[in-house]
């Protein structure tokens, strides 16, 4: 392919395009010229499938046929929206309306309504879209869009990512072309180094500093590789982009492989993801098809291509050793740094290695410039963070903000709080590897060195919102649970360690703790973190050591107190009955998997049976009881 | 007890001359074992003893080695699944919002304990990390089937649903 024809086929999208960006008049006008008087666009993220997105698109496509308007309106599959829990989400344009959780039928009436008759259906719109007066705002002004500055999901629920030609569109390859074209290998790599990206998938390495290393490092074989084995609980960016924008990362790759000398690319992505994968590999057959990939790319003799390798489910992969000694097809574990990948990594050869996120960003870098990128963020971290908001919050999904937002931001304005009037009570960053940051620091901006400084780390972008009814001890455990079951088992301090605080975690959650216990965890915490070989057995105390440091009485009151405050820890709770509130109706006893409730004599004043009461030495804690009560009798202390 | 005659070896001429195939294609390819595991556990459903021979037999590794990488990760399994899997959310997501009540419900319900079979080999229950629907929290999945937004009291119902006559819907 000729720079000449990559233009041609991105003047003919674009227009299509920028109707999916701009609003109101000026799409009108737009859309017009593009031949669709409207486009209909349905996600097709993983999440959004889940709940049934492929009936929708069906139910859409079927319907403009019986009304017969199919060749006026585009209906478009893309990536996530990023608003997950409210899928399938189905956006129109020009309008930029917003309908969320469609349903077959609901899409049936829209189209005939909304885009045969020009009748919005209100009653099926995101709630928060349409104003008490009856005013509908597009999609890009509510809240949860407003705040965000979007750069690596830039694409995402914007184009169809199985069709090359509107990531093209997009400017899309433009970055490649002139990387090859005008920019020396130095050239590329000062202007990533300049714009101060540094790596999305946990430590924050900058990226441009691998590049030097690697290019750098003699060989005349060396590899790009991509990080796309995403592994921690909770986070699914890079899930995301992959379903999304599969070129960005295509494009990146190549840029990459140009600046260091490379001709041959690995993606290792999780066997998980099937979406990703396959949008991925119809992505690559695509470049091939068009000479975006392959021999003599554009004409200047640079030649590069890329294979997938699946992972297999092992956690400690996201480590960059590991994943390579996964990709040469041995155990996946890790080996000891120096040497670094960049001198001796994939197959012996010098490899870069980077995250999904990180590479989403590179082609854009280079398009629009160091100054551009490096102007958004804070002094140590530039740019923007993609971050998966879950747990106890409104609004779950995808949001990507400028470095130094505050988490207040994040949680109140973007994720519309904490759902059922409960209190925020900690925020978890970071994953299995991270830590939990208490309500007191809500207003600290976000950035690789804050959450550092507050015994966190950004890790790869997972935010899991915390209620009061968390219990801090038990996420400790919940997090060892997870990396004992992980620890790949090659170091002594990771293998045995995590086990260890796992067992003294769980002797605490049991009733049986005793104060010298934190001591013991905090000692063997910190041992681990100086002794283990990779960052897996390095990070896995800081669940610990951070929820130790912010939540300490709630170890001490499950410890001194025999009690957890939030409720959850089984062994330490206890069912009762109000006999006062209780009508004797019995509901209890005749649903009490071990017959614990029986009658008492007391009948409370009012009532015309005699209360129940729960012999705590049969009571297995099930709550049973409790969700049966109509009356609200039955109370956990 | 059962568990003997369902771990027994029943490979076809078919799937070996298909593995042999995936053998062929990868052989010569640097770290081509674990595609050729994912292709072997695709045709057989597992990755049992004589399987995991053949392709040590055809890649000219060692028997342990292969033995080394099945058991590594935890896709591969060496003992065989039910026909319908099903796999409980254990993400952060989903455990903050209750999912370890979720898969306890569905371990009460088939009366086997999460990694098992149950011994008419219709069902088997594993945990996962993360399948992503994280606003669909807690998920569970049977097959390609995503279920969402549950509560224990749902599980039977769900279950019953795949059990032959007792189905419901």
């Amino acid at each position: 392919m000729t720079i000449n024809e990559l233009n041609k086929i991105r003047d003919e999208k674009a227009d299509l395009i920028k109707v999916r960006r701009v609003i109101a008049e000026e799409g009108v006008k737009l859309a017009e010229k593009t031949g669709y008087r409207k486009q209909v666009l349905v996600c097709g993220g993983t999440g959004c499938q889940s709940s049934g997105s492929k009936k929708v698109l069906e139910a859409l496509e079927d319907e403009l046929k019986i009304q017969g308007i199919e060749n006026e309106i585009l209906v478009v599959r893309t990536g996530c929206f990023g608003l997950c829990s409210l899928g399938p989400i189905m956006i129109v344009y020009p309008e930029g309306t917003f309908y969320a959780q469609a349903t077959p039928e609901g899409v049936r009436r829209v189209v005939k309504e909304h885009l045969k008759e020009g009748n919005v259906c209100k009653d099926l719109l995101y709630k928060e879209t349409v104003h008490e007066d009856g005013s509908i705002i597009s999609l890009s002004e509510t809240n949860f869009y407003k705040k965000q500055k979007r750069i690596a999901l830039r694409n995402c629920g914007v184009i169809d990512p199985e069709n090359i030609e509107e990531y093209i569109g997009t400017e899309g390859y433009q970055g490649l072309y002139k990387a090859l074209t005008s920019m020396s290998q130095d050239d590329v790599i000062k202007e990533v180094l300049d714009s101060g990206i540094r790596g999305r998938g946990g430590a924050g390495f900058p990226t441009g500093r691998k590049w030097m290393f690697a290019k750098a490092s003699q060989g005349d074989i060396k590899y790009v590789a991509c990080n796309a084995d995403e592994g921690d609980p909770g986070a699914f960016m890079d899930r995301s982009i992959l379903e999304g924008d599969p070129h960005a990362i295509i494009e990146a790759m190549a840029i990459a492989a140009y600046a260091i000398g490379a001709h041959q690319g690995f993606v290792y992505v999780r066997a998980e993801y099937p979406v990703a994968v396959h949008r991925l590999s119809v992505a690559l057959e695509q470049a091939r098809e068009r000479g975006l990939l392959g021999k003599d790319i554009f004409g200047t003799g640079f030649d590069f291509d890329i294979e997938i390798r699946l992972g297999a489910g092992a956690f400690v992969c996201g480590e960059e050793t590991a994943l390579m000694t996964s990709i040469e097809g041995h155990r996946g574990e890790p080996r000891p740094r120096p040497p670094f990948p960049a001198v001796k990594g994939l197959f012996g050869k010098p490899t870069v290695l980077n995250n999904v996120e990180t590479l989403a960003n590179i082609a854009q870098i280079i398009r629009k410039g160091a100054a551009w990128y490096s102007s958004m963020g804070t002094e140590g971290s530039k740019g923007t963070k993609v971050f998966a908001l879950g747990g106890k919050i409104t609004n779950v999904g995808l949001v990507e903000v400028p470095m130094g937002t505050t988490l207040r931001e994040v949680v109140e304005e973007i994720g519309g709080g904490i759902p059922n009037g409960k209190k925020f009570k900690a925020a978890q960053t970071g994953g299995p590897s991270g830590g939990c940051i208490p309500a007191k620091y809500i207003d600290t901006p976000i950035d690789y060195d804050n959450l550092v400084a507050l015994g966190s780390m950004m890790g790869s972008g997972g935010l899991i919102i915390m209620d009061e009814d968390t219990c801090m001890v038990d996420i400790s455990k919940f997090y060892l649970e997870f990396t004992v079951d992980e620890s790949c088992g090659k170091c002594t301090p990771c293998r045995v360690g995590t086990k260890r605080l796992l067992q003294i975690l769980d002797k605490i959650t049991s009733g049986k703790g005793e104060m010298e216990d934190i001591d013991k965890l905090e000692e063997l915490a910190n041992h681990m973190k100086s002794s283990s070989l990779c960052a897996l057995g390095q990070s896995a105390p800081n669940p610990v050591l951070s929820t130790l440091k912010s939540f300490r009485n709630e170890y001490e009151a499950h410890i001194k107190d025999k009690k957890c405050p939030a409720g959850v820890c089984k062994s330490l709770l206890s069912f009762e009955i109000e006999k006062e509130k209780c009508i004797g109706c019995g509901l209890c006893a005749r649903n009490c998997p071990v017959s614990a409730i029986s009658k008492t004599d007391y009948t409370a004043p009012g009532k015309k049976l005699p209360a129940m009461a729960i012999d705590q030495s049969k009571c297995i804690k099930c709550g049973v009881c409790m969700s049966n009560c109509k009356f609200g009798a039955v109370i956990k202390k | 007890m059962s568990e003997k005659t369902l771990n027994a070896f029943k490979g076809t001429a078919e799937q070996e001359a298909a593995l042999k195939e995936v053998i062929a294609k990868h052989h010569d390819q640097p770290g081509g074992l674990m595609p050729v595991l994912q292709e072997a556990q695709g045709i057989y459903g597992y990755l049992p003893l004589e399987v995991q021979q053949m392709v040590a037999d055809g890649l000219g590794i060692s028997l342990s080695e292969v033995y080394g990488v099945a058991t590594f990760y935890s896709q591969f399994s060496l003992t065989p699944k039910g026909k319908h899997q099903i796999s409980v959310c254990l993400g952060t997501a989903c455990y903050v919002k209750g999912s370890a009540k979720i898969l306890e419900a569905v371990e009460n319900q088939l009366g086997i304990k999460s990694g098992e079979c149950t011994p008419d080999g219709l069902f088997s229950i594993d945990s996962c990390r993360c399948v992503g629907a994280c606003g669909l929290a807690p998920v569970m999945t049977i097959g390609e089937e995503v279920y969402g937004r549950l509560v224990p009291d749902q599980v039977k119902k769900i279950l019953d649903s795949y059990k032959e006559g007792g189905a419901e819907a």
